[in-house]
């Protein structure tokens, strides 16, 4: 873990018309380190990571990455930037191929000038690869995706983010609907990239996931941040707490006191 | 949408080998060859049999890459997740703009084309932007311009005509332009006249052949098949319209331009409206108000029968194609027989519904959805 944070973000705001997502969240990631992002449902992690990933401009508040200011205008620019999301609901296309699916917006090509075209023959054999390291033997890269189990289909958007995620990988709740070994499968990788010096920013509501992987955890609660605790500071039952609404945050103050 | 493509997959124990029929069973345009199979097999009981001639093949070919060349820019459209109602209008309004070039400012095709091409992709990206910007559905944004290009097409004719709803005197003016041959009349003459020479093909008693080449529409409508089917299945671009039409947000958030990609697809289908415009201007020598009346149903009817999907995300540029020519067939087929003309429009509406039926079964083959 290195202290100079990718992607710091300061006093972000976020407002749907009247309605306040996000009142002043500070948040940063840096390389080879995992930031889990804990709160309760409607916090507004989903709405936070949103603005990292250049889906929301936020209407307050100011995004460094790699020290230098940047505003990004669609999710295109922070993907070309290194930043991957796996977004809650996936970002995938039922009616399309899991190979077409994969490389959706990033398709690799071959030939040059007007010949220059979509070689699915790469893309489909990337695709099946990254897909058996996740621990899923895919049965036809041309299936599509809406034929596929939840489990499969959230499988198949971290493949996608990890195989993108250069600099920063984003995970909203990316084992909700997996299973046991699927699950573990996941945590393993979100370790596996971290040490390859990915920053990997990961939403959960499962504490016990987050312990597993986690180096810092940030809880949201209502648009706020409640504070950011390093891994041997706080413990499972303390996290727990905090994203149950904060009610045992008096007695936690000590502990946290440092990295508020 | 489909790779074929052996990567050595540990074989599945659950996976039931798909036989090569199944595999074709999930294509989007299989409902509109099978459409042509049935319509072909129609006419050779009930049609006199000079329909499946050369001759009778020209004529019912003509008419059908005169739409096929709109349905195609509608299919893509629509498998971009949009419609374009306007494109009927549009042919009129573009027939104005190019016969007003011609006749009232004396300009040459290699000014007059080009010129009609870059209001074709202004008009577009005008009907796209409203589109998107506006966020509202474009069945309803284009029905609006299905009036409002409808509506400038006469005032501008009258105002171009002096009273009148008729723009002639296009034949003369164009009549030695070098150009005029690429968009009118038939291609290959030479080739024709040969190979009737050779007794190859049926000839008048005077030895010219009764077909005297290829209308160029058709060529225009193959090159355009071509491209078109390229471009969806095996560029990113072509994967970007699937992803759009399939679901904006979703593709949006995994980094397709999805509002250049939507753009760009009404300037295709406005661009398509004026190659047919330019086309039909040139053919029959004059403009009117009345050109291009509802090509926008019968363009969405071909794609659909060719296997979009109305809410967008599947279909295919062949299945137009074919869907076309099926058009073409029934239209010119039918005074080929002793049934009448008028049945036409049932036919029509009894195929639309049998190709959404039939669409709809595909999709959730496709889908898995049961
Ligand atoms: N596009 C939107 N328009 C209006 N309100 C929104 C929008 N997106 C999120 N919200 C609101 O912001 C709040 C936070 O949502 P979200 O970020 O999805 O929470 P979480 O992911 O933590 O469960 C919710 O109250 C939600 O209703
Ligand atoms: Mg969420």
């Amino acid at each position: 873990m290195t202290d100079k944070p990718i992607v710091h973000m300061e006093g972000i705001e976020k407002h749907f018309g009247n309605v306040i997502a996000l009142a002043g969240v500070s948040f940063d990631v840096r390389a080879g380190e995992c930031h889990c992002l804990l709160g309760d449902n409607g916090a507004g992690k989903s709405t936070f990571i949103k603005t990292m990933s250049g889906v929301h401009k936020p209407t307050k508040g100011s995004i460094h990455f790699e020290g230098k200011p940047m505003n990004f205008d669609s999710p295109r620019d922070s993907m070309e930037a290194g930043i991957a999301t796996v977004f809650q609901d996936l970002a995938m296309i039922p009616l399309m191929s899991v190979t077409r699916n994969f490389f959706m917006g990033r398709e690799p090509t071959k030939g040059r000038g007007l010949f220059k075209r979509f070689d699915t023959d790469t893309a489909s054999k990337a695709a099946i690869e990254e897909m058996r390291k996740m621990g899923i033997n895919l049965r036809a890269p041309d299936q599509a995706v809406g034929t596929l189990s939840g489990g499969e289909r959230q499988t198949v958007a971290i493949a996608r983010a990890v195989y993108f995620g250069a600099k920063v990988l984003i995970l909203d709740e990316p084992t909700s609907a997996l299973g046991v070994r699927q699950t573990s499968n996941v945590l393993a990788t979100i370790d596996r990239v971290r040490k390859q010096g990915v920053g990997v920013v990961f939403i959960t509501h499962n504490v016990r996931h987050a312990m597993a992987v986690g180096d810092r955890f940030t809880v949201l609660n209502r648009g706020k941040t409640l504070g950011t605790a390093l891994k041997d500071e706080i413990t499972a039952e303390e996290l727990q707490d905090l994203m149950a609404g904060g009610q045992e945050l008096a007695q936690l103050e000590g502990s946290l006191g440092g990295t508020v | 949408m489909s790779e074929e493509i052996s990567v050595d997959t540990d074989t599945d124990e659950r996976l039931k080998s798909e036989s090569a029929m199944a595999g074709l069973m999930k294509r989007p345009e299989l409902g509109a060859i099978a459409g042509v199979v049935l319509v072909t097999v129609f006419f050779l009981f009930t049609a006199d049999s000079s329909m499946f001639t050369l001759a009778g093949f020209m004529n019912f070919m003509s008419p059908a890459a005169q739409l096929g060349i709109l349905a195609i820019g509608a299919a893509l459209l629509m498998i971009g997740g949009e419609f374009d109602l306007s494109l009927g209008s549009m042919i009129a309004f573009f027939g104005l703009f190019f016969g007003t070039c011609i006749v009232n400012f004396d300009l040459p095709l290699i000014m007059a084309i080009p010129m009609t091409m870059v209001f074709a992709i202004l008009i577009g990206s005008l009907n796209g932007q409203i589109v998107i910007r506006s966020g509202l559905p474009s069945f309803i944004v284009t029905l609006a311009f299905l009036f409002i290009y409808r509506g400038l097409s006469l005032v501008g004719l009258k105002a171009a005509t002096d009273g009148s709803t008729q723009l002639r005197g296009i034949r003369p003016a164009v009549e030695n332009d070098f150009l005029t041959p690429i968009f009118s009349g038939d291609a290959f003459p030479y080739l024709f006249s040969y190979l009737g020479d050779m007794g190859l093909i049926d000839t008048f008693k005077n030895g010219t052949p009764k077909v005297k080449g290829i209308p160029v529409e058709i060529i225009w409508f193959v090159i355009i098949a071509i491209i078109a089917t390229y471009v969806l299945l095996r560029t990113p671009v072509g994967n970007w319209i699937f992803a759009s039409g399939g679901d904006a947000n979703a593709a949006s958030n995994s980094g397709v331009p999805v509002r250049k990609v939507k753009v760009g697809l009404f300037v295709l289908t406005a661009c398509c409206a004026a190659l047919v415009a330019i086309i039909t201007v040139l053919d029959s020598g004059s403009t009117d108000a009345r050109r291009g009346f509802q090509k926008e149903f019968e363009a969405i009817i071909a794609a659909v029968i060719g296997g979009c999907l109305l809410t967008g995300g599947y279909g295919s540029a062949i299945g137009a194609f074919f869907g076309s020519i099926i058009f073409g067939m029934v239209l010119i087929g039918l005074s080929y027989t002793q049934i009448d003309q008028d049945w036409y429009l049932v036919f029509l509406g009894g195929m639309l519904l049998i190709a959404v039926l039939f669409n709809n079964m595909i999709r959730k083959r496709v889908t898995g959805e049961r």
